[in-house]
């Protein structure tokens, strides 16, 4: 059975469509990655499914109920940590979990056990009695994750869980919501590429508002990794250097599929290398120092998330990748 | 309603371990006493004078110092239920708590009549304090007992209105500065506008002052039960009510 089920699933704001049909199904017990840069529609496609936000088109159903027909069945079986932890800042660790379960219908000694459990699970024993307020903003996650699981759901759905954290908290967080899968059907947001491989079975691309791919994270990896970015500084010995050549010789290189001038400075010139396969810094290196150049940089480029969309997507998302690395420079 | 009873205790918890609650109990216990003070002085010397000249004008408790502390505990209402009710949606739409709410399963009107209960329970608390002055004017006096319950009865049903206004305009923003501003201004004009008809006396102005907040206390303070202004009260515990648990709707369908 499909633990969650979502077709043509539409969002529009006054101005703005911020989900446009998208359609998947997550199998239970899976851990689904949600990826896609910020302002994708991820954050609505989530409140959508959790009952925050109804959909303006399509159906969505979680455990086999409908989000808009039995919100309340819904409700009683997602866990759903947002983006900022829902924390009221003047309860203590286990006064507010012990709030949130009696919301997700817990009670007396059931409740208890939860929390005892959670506390556990999410390493917040120590805290348990600290003012949610004075806490780091790492154990505020894991206070947040705990709320999330209290009432031990058959869906998850956690936004961004990792942002803000520092690198060891994101590992532990990883891992963690590893552990979960198999008794929890997770949805994950992020726009991290390495989250995704790390943590999910499966990805679901997103890209203004649109599905543009769904793919097992194998077969993502296995497309990314078949093409690799370079980048290379090569320096004139004497004087000028004439990048045209540079680019023409470096093109000549097996398995080089495109060359683009970066930066261009003096006698130095740096270039962007798209390669088909393998390594080809050997062959690069020696085209460059046989030609009379200095080498004076190489090194791989880490692929970006909108290089996924250009692979992935072609012309449609090209535009909007470009157009969204424009808006950062 | 357990859903209800949760949310209530969350909220009651939230105002007394924040200062806002000990503010405001200090703040109406010492106002109300000073009031106290004040008409209990007016009345003990009015009773030295009448002696003093030998006349025999008639003394009364109720009339003279019960009556018009519960008019002045009414008029303090519009300047502390702004504080009370600022808080009750602007701070969880701040802090996204909303969405951990809303995401529950627990129905909006559960949502709303919790908080709404927890803000009159903490009017309730604030009431002790001028119910504690009148517990000496019960022991060394013989008030009539009845006005006073039906003048707290009738006070009860004013602030109920008061904040389920105030909790709707708490619904419209995330900052509890605006909510309490545009609370405050709107009790106000509503005060003021009983004005309307001093000078006026076409049908017109008699409807506008009408929805004066103020005025239809009036019976109430003497002892009665106007079922009509029992039933403005309640329209407005409604309408306010209503308009909270719609503007929770909208939030999820505008934002």
């Amino acid at each position: 059975m499909h633990m969650i089920q979502v077709h043509e699933l539409t969002k529009n704001y006054a101005r703005a469509t911020a989900v446009d049909h998208i359609s998947f199904e997550v199998e239970k017990g899976q851990i689904v990655g949600f990826l896609g840069p910020n302002g994708a529609g991820k954050t609505t496609t989530m409140r959508m499914l959790t009952c925050f936000l109804p959909p303006t088109a399509g159906t969505a159903t979680v455990a086999g109920f409908d989000v808009l027909e039995k919100p309340m069945e819904v409700k009683k079986r997602i866990g759903y940590l947002p983006e900022t932890p829902p924390l009221y800042l003047e309860m203590h660790a286990e006064e507010y979990l012990s709030f949130v379960g009696k919301l997700k219908g817990l009670s007396g000694a059931e409740l208890a056990k939860r929390i005892d459990y959670v506390c556990g699970r999410c390493a917040i024993a120590d805290v348990r009695k600290k003012l949610l307020g004075k806490l780091s903003k790492g154990y505020r996650q894991r206070v947040g994750l705990a709320q999330a699981i209290i009432h031990n759901p058959d869906v998850l759905i956690l936004d961004e869980p990792t942002a803000g954290l520092d690198p060891k908290q994101i590992n532990e967080t990883r891992d963690f919501i590893k552990s979960l899968a198999g008794d929890h059907t997770i949805i994950l947001s992020t726009h991290i590429l390495s989250e995704v491989e790390q943590t999910c079975q499966q990805v679901l691309i997103i890209n203004k508002g649109k599905l543009v791919a769904t793919d097992s994270v194998q077969n993502l990896q296995n497309r990314v990794r078949g093409t690799e970015s370079l980048l290379v500084e090569v320096a004139g010995r004497n004087g000028a250097l004439d990048s045209t050549a540079v680019q023409h010789r470096l093109g000549q290189v097996g398995g080089v599929s495109r060359v683009l001038l970066r930066e261009s400075r003096d006698n130095r010139g740096i270039f962007e290398i798209e390669s088909q396969k393998g390594f080809l810094r050997g062959d690069l290196a020696r085209a460059v120092v046989e030609s009379g150049w200095d080498l004076n940089e190489l090194r791989p480029t880490a692929v970006s998330l909108e290089e996924i969309f250009l692979q992935l997507t072609g012309a449609e998302a090209t535009s909007a990748a470009t157009a969204s690395r424009g808006d950062r420079a | 309603m357990r859903n209800v009873w949760i949310i209530f205790r969350k909220e009651m918890r939230t105002y007394f371990v924040s200062p806002i609650a000990y503010f405001l109990l200090a703040m109406f216990a010492l106002v109300s006493a000073f009031f106290f003070g004040i008409y209990l002085r007016g009345f003990i010397e009015y009773g030295m004078e009448t002696q003093m000249t030998g006349q025999t004008a008639p003394m009364n408790l109720n009339e003279q110092v019960i009556r018009p502390l519960l008019s002045n505990a009414s008029v303090l209402g519009l300047f502390f239920i702004p504080m009370i009710t600022m808080r009750l949606f602007a701070e969880e739409k701040r802090n996204g708590t909303i969405e951990l709410l809303t995401t529950s399963p627990i129905r909006d009107v559960e949502i709303v009549l919790g908080k709404w209960l927890a803000a009159l329970g903490l009017y309730v608390c604030m009431l002790l304090f001028p119910a504690l002055n009148f517990v000496f004017l019960f022991k060394y006096g013989n008030p009539d007992w009845k006005p006073v319950v039906i003048g707290f009865l009738g006070l009860l049903l004013q602030v109920g209105g008061l904040l389920a206004i105030g909790m709707f305009i708490s619904t419209l923003t995330k900052n509890q500065i605006i909510a309490a501003a545009l609370t405050f201004s709107l009790f106000v004009a509503l005060w003021v506008i009983s004005a309307v008809s001093e000078f006026n006396t076409a049908s017109w102005a008699q409807a506008v002052s009408y929805t004066s907040i103020v005025t239809h206390l009036e019976p109430f303070e003497r002892g009665m039960i106007d079922s009509k202004d029992a039933v403005f009260y309640l329209s407005m515990i409604f309408l306010g009510l209503f308009l909270s648990l719609r503007s929770m709707e909208s939030l999820r369908w505008g934002s």
